[in-house]
Order: structure tokens, then sequence, then C-alpha cells
């Protein structure tokens, strides 16, 4: 029998690293990492440089600033809804119904705006208390009575375009004129403004890794070695800057008029990034979704109360939803009867697997919502430029679906083998 | 019930003259049983004896028919689990309760998180599983932030147990702690069981491996179809002995009188 050690040096847990020693370590081990199966978001940001390459090369206009700008408020509201889906897929379930609950709640809005007169600001309140509703009517079938996912959000993905349909009458649709609401997607930031907020996160960032990084030293706590530190902040800072540069640039197709600044929709999406990333990575909330996620048992024996996290998922991404569907309402001018309904879903669910969230549940980041967005909604774009029949659109769209669903199946076989996470 | 030396010190942990029944079947026959801090005593008995359920009666999620609770010699009324979690009773089950995408810091804090100001402390709970770990000398752990899933059977098991020290739990009940595991980690486990009991716990350990009881165990109690063949001191007891308990319910002088041996069949 071995005697008793107390001491953090002399035990044998005295091997326990505190960082990965250099960067080179860091690098073979993110390597060794990617090739055991833990990916992340890889992939997708190597088919956005290979999308960028084929559309760039295909059609000169798709590198235009015009387009770029336009690619940003196309991708909105699919990186909206598909950071909402990622909460859901977290615990390993699905929802269905995400896109017709945004179609619904941006019909509430609108009426609310165009029948009642409302101030836009009470009827985006209405559209996500709306979506927040629904959210929680399937959280309660799901929990409660534990029926799939699957089928709860696909008996919602019917029952709610019915409920749109009475809303607005057979075949109609609601214009959305409020200059607020429409100004989401089609104002820009003043370019002083939009150069300030840029600068803004790229300090906040460098800060608030640097100071976390200190801290970390100074307690002697485990921690990333300083050159990922700084090459993290050099990543931010480049994308930040770069796309800044991009949108300030002059747009206009006519020479007359002058369009230049980041879309309004553009910093929603990042204040909803940095919200939700907290959200899932900094409180308790958020480590127990992922407890959840991962297994469901030992969280409940552990004190967690999984009904209840499960119900707050649906809850979140149906209110997340509801605003999607505005940006949505917002960049279309109108809420229509298949507002939400279609591919709108399928974009999302695709965003958020592409981005390396796992159907699997237990992994996924609001990071990856917004990549995998990106990606989804350069395929669309792209596409669209190349005038392209719709049938090809919907073809490629599900190939790459099930691409990354595939990637995702493949590596978490090869994760359980090597005995990552 | 054969006649003990009274123990100088105190159980920590009691029960007494305990009945559990499912509908018509009589599991748990007036079952006494002590848990002593600072020693390990191990709960050994044969498919069906009632193990699992006397475990789940001490763990709150059986509620018992009659009989006393008692907890620091003080009758305690337990109505769930939490009751008593919060005497400071672990439960470490068979199928490690560990959830493999996080890390064994998220782990051993899961559901009962340090927060300062509404955020995650990780600072203070690194700091504090490190401590914990490293009181119970574990090795082979290469950080406290790897994912459960890279650790092997015996490492879980031993983040599962160490969760026990990080809360300082009084009295702690392994489920079969070794049944999935190689030679070397049921040594670490056993090994582990031990430092624990050293510590001032209280431990119940379940086995089905007579090897392991002798090794670690202080007392042993040998069920018999839901009733306490023996109490005895693992030192004044042979391999043989206790198998005869288990199997047949007595041995010797040991064990049940021979009619009430057989009326419990």
């Amino acid at each position: 029998m071995t005697t008793v050690k107390t001491e953090l040096g002399d035990s044998d847990f005295a091997a326990d690293t505190h960082s990965d020693e250099t960067f080179r370590d860091a690098a073979r081990g993110y390597l060794q990492r990617v090739r055991g199966g833990d990916m992340g978001s890889l992939p997708a940001v190597l088919g956005l440089v290979v999308l960028f390459i084929v559309f760039g090369l295909a059609n000169e206009r798709f590198m235009s600033a015009l387009n770029l700008a336009n690619l940003v408020t196309q991708a909105g509201s699919i990186c909206v809804l598909a950071m909402g889906l990622v909460f859901v897929l977290l615990l390993g379930d699905i929802d269905l119904s995400a896109g017709v609950a945004g179609g619904v709640s941006a019909c509430a809005m609108a009426l609310a705006i165009t029948s009642h007169g409302w101030p836009w600001w009470a009827a985006v309140l209405a559209g996500v208390v709306c979506g927040a509703l629904i959210g929680l009517a399937i959280g309660l079938l799901r929990a409660k009575l534990g029926i799939p996912s699957f089928v709860v959000t696909l008996a919602f993905f019917l029952g709610l375009q019915g409920v749109t349909l009475k809303l607005i009458g057979e075949g109609g649709s609601v214009r959305v004129d409020d200059p607020v609401i429409r100004g989401i997607t089609i104002d820009n930031l003043p370019v002083t403004v939009g150069w300030a907020c840029a600068l803004l996160v790229v300090v906040g960032y460098a800060g608030l890794e640097l100071y976390r990084h200190r801290s970390k030293v100074a307690a002697g706590l485990h921690h990333a070695p300083f050159g990922v530190v700084i090459a993290r902040i050099v990543g931010v800072a480049a994308v930040t800057l770069g796309v800044t540069y991009l949108l300030s640039l002059n747009r206009s197709v006519n020479p007359n008029i002058e369009i230049r600044g980041i879309p309004y929709v553009l910093p929603m999406v990042g204040v909803l990034l940095i919200v939700l990333t907290f959200v899932l990575t900094r409180t308790p909330y958020g480590r127990h979704i992922y407890a959840v996620g991962g297994n469901a048992e030992a969280a409940r024996r552990a004190g967690v109360n999984v009904d209840r996290i499960r119900m707050s998922v649906f809850v979140v991404c149906s209110a997340l939803a509801a605003l999607s569907g505005i940006i949505a309402a917002s960049y279309g001018g109108k809420v229509s009867a298949s507002s939400g309904a279609g591919n709108v879903l399928l974009y999302a669910v695709g965003a958020a697997v592409i981005g390396g969230t796992s159907l699997f549940g237990g992994k996924g980041r609001a990071l990856d919502a917004v990549i995998g967005g990106v990606v989804v909604a350069t395929i669309a774009n792209g596409l669209g430029l190349l005038n392209q029949s719709s049938y090809i659109n919907f073809l490629v769209t599900g190939g790459v679906l099930l691409l990354a669903a595939s990637v995702d199946a493949i590596s978490r076989r090869r994760r359980s083998a090597t005995g990552l996470s | 019930m054969t006649a003990e030396a009274i123990p100088k010190i105190a159980p920590i942990l009691e029960l007494q003259g305990v009945n559990k029944s499912f509908g018509v079947v009589h599991v748990l026959h007036d079952v006494d049983f002590q848990v002593y801090p600072g020693e390990v005593t191990a709960l050994v008995g044969d498919n069906g004896a009632g193990k699992s359920t006397l475990v789940k009666a001490i763990a709150g999620i059986h509620p018992i028919d009659s009989g006393t609770y008692l907890f620091e010699g003080k009758p305690v009324s337990v109505h769930g689990p939490n009751d008593v979690a919060a005497l400071g009773v672990e439960v470490v089950y068979q199928d490690l309760a560990l959830c493999d995408n996080l890390d064994i810091v998220s782990n051993m804090f899961l559901g009962r998180e340090l927060r300062r100001r509404g955020v995650l402390d990780e600072a203070r709970m690194e700091t504090m599983a490190r401590e914990a770990l490293a009181s119970l000398s574990v090795r082979t752990v290469k950080s406290v932030r790897q994912a459960v899933s890279s650790l092997s059977g015996g490492q879980r098991q031993t983040v599962a147990i160490a969760k026990c020290v990080l809360w300082n739990s009084r009295v702690v009940l392994l489920d079969e702690p070794t049944a999935a595991l190689g030679v070397a980690q049921t040594r670490q486990v056993i090994d582990l069981v031990r430092r624990l009991a050293d510590q001032g716990l209280g431990v119940v350990l379940i086995s089905h491996n007579m090897v392991d009881v002798f090794e670690v165990a202080d007392r042993i109690c040998a069920l018999y179809l839901g009733r306490v063949a023996a109490e005895v001191k693992a030192s004044e007891v042979t391999h043989g002995q206790v198998v005869e308990l288990i199997t047949a319910g007595r041995s010797g002088n040991l064990g049940l009188a021979p009619a009430e041996a057989a009326q419990s069949m």
C-alpha cells in the first residue's frame, strides 16, 4: 500500500501539466486532435476558402463589395437561427419547427405594426415573446411527456404554417415597412462608427485575452501558451478589421450615390454571438447544457434539473428563431405564408452542423453557427449569381448538409476510438 | 447476529431494523447496518441478496417501510436523495456518472459549480480539483483540464471518487467500483478506497470480489436473502467462511440460526 501523500510536489499527480509547453507543442496537439476526429470548425473554414475561390473565379461580381455586403445581410438570419439551433442540438435534440416559428413570430410582429399601430420595439418584443411561448410549448411536450423532439417539432412545423396562413389570409402577405425594422438589413452604420466598433471589439478582445492569460499564469492554472493567445488575437483582429474595411468601401453601382458602412444586422449578430458564447461557456446554466447533452443521467444524479434545461433550450431556440424571422422579414420587406418554411430550417441546421456542432449532442459553440451560416449563405449567394435553376440550389444545399452530417458522424466515431471528445 | 465486541468508536451512519418490500416481495428483513468513520465496511452477498436495495435505501432512492435511519447517533428522516446528500453521504455508482464531453474539473463540480458574481469561478474550481486529486495521490492524470472521455476506466472511477473528497463527504458508498477494471486499475482504486478511509470517511464497498474485500475492508457485512447473515471483522474470518455466509447464510457458529436461514428460503 502506498503511503498517503498530500504534498502536490511529490505526488504522482505532479505530472499534471499546467500548460502546453510551447507554441509548437500546442500546434502539434491541435493537429493530433484534428487527426483524431476533433475538427471543430476547420472543415467549415476550409470550405469557405474553397467556395470563395470557386465562386470568385466563376463570376467576377461575386467578389464585389456590393455582393459581399449582400452576403452579410443574407447570412444574418441564417446565423441567428443556427445559433438558436445550437442550443437544441447540444442536448442531442432537434427543432424542425424553428424556421416556421420564426415565420409566425415575424408575422405577429408585422401585424402588430400594420394592423394595430404598435411601435416597432413593442412589436419586436411581441414577436420574440411569441417565439418563446412556442418554444415553451415544445419544451413541455418534449421534457414532461417525453415525446421525441423530432415528432413534436414536426407537428409544430405543420401546425404553425397553418397559423401563419390564418393570420395573413390565403396567398397574401403582410408588408413590413417600418423604417427601423427595414433598416436592420438595408441601412448601414456610419463609416466612422463602424470603425470605432471594430476597434472596440479588437481592443476589448485582446485586453480580455491577455488579462485572462496573465491571471491564469499568476494563479498557476492550466493555460494556453502565449503564442496561441497572440495567434487568436491576431485572427480576430484580421477578420474584424478586414470585414470592416470591405464594408466601408463605396459599393454603389450608381456613381451618383454612395453606399458604404456596415449593415446593422452584422453588429446584431456580433452581439448575439458574444452574449450566447458567454452564456454557454461562463455560466452554470451553459455548463449544465453541455452536461445534459453529454450524459443526461450523470447530470441528473449530480443534481441538475434536466427537464428544466431541456425546456429552456427550446425556449431559447424559438426566441432566437423569432429574431431570425424578423431579420428575414426586414430583408424581404414582407411576411408571407411561406416565411420560414421551405429550406430555411434546413439551411440553419446545415449551418450549425457544417460549423462543427454535433447532431449527437454535447458538442458545439455559438461561433460554429456563425461560421456555418456564412458558408451556407455563400453557397446560396454564389449559386444565385451563377443563375442556376433552383433545383441545383436544393441539390447542392441538401448535399452539403449530408456531407456535414457525415463528417460529424465519422469524426464522432474517430473521437471515441481515440478517446477525444 | 454474532456477539461482537462493542467498538470504541460510534458508527457515523446506522440503520436499525430496516424492512423494505416491493409489493409482496419482502426484500430487506430487519436489517441492521453500521458504517464507522475511518473504516471500510464491505457489503457482500449473492445476487438478489438485497445489496443494491440496501444501498438505494441508504442513498434515499428507496424509502424504507419501517426501521430507523441514524446519522451520528441521531435519527434523521430521509425523504429523498437530496436529504442524504445534505448529510454528507455520497454514492459512487457502478455505471460511472460522468459526462464524457466535459473535463475533469467540470465533472467534479457538476451541479455544484462555484460561482463568482454569477459567473463560473474556473480558477477556484481548478485549484480545488487539483488539490483533491493530489490529496489522494492520484497518478497518471495528465491534466485536470483533460476531457473525461480520454481517461481509462480506473481514472474515471478515480475522478468519481475524488468528487467525494472535494465535497467533504462523511460517508461514501461505492457500488462495485472495480467490476469493470483490469488488474492495475483495480489496484489503484483499492488503494484509493483505503486512502478515503484513512482520511476519516466512512466507506461502504459493495463487491463480489473476495480478494478486494479482504485486501481493503475492516469489517464485512454479509447479506443472505435480505437478512444480515453476519457482520464480522475482516481479520477474524477466513475467505471460506465469508463465502459460506454468502451462499448458505451461515458458517459454523457464525450467521443465521438454521431455522431462520431455512425460513428465508
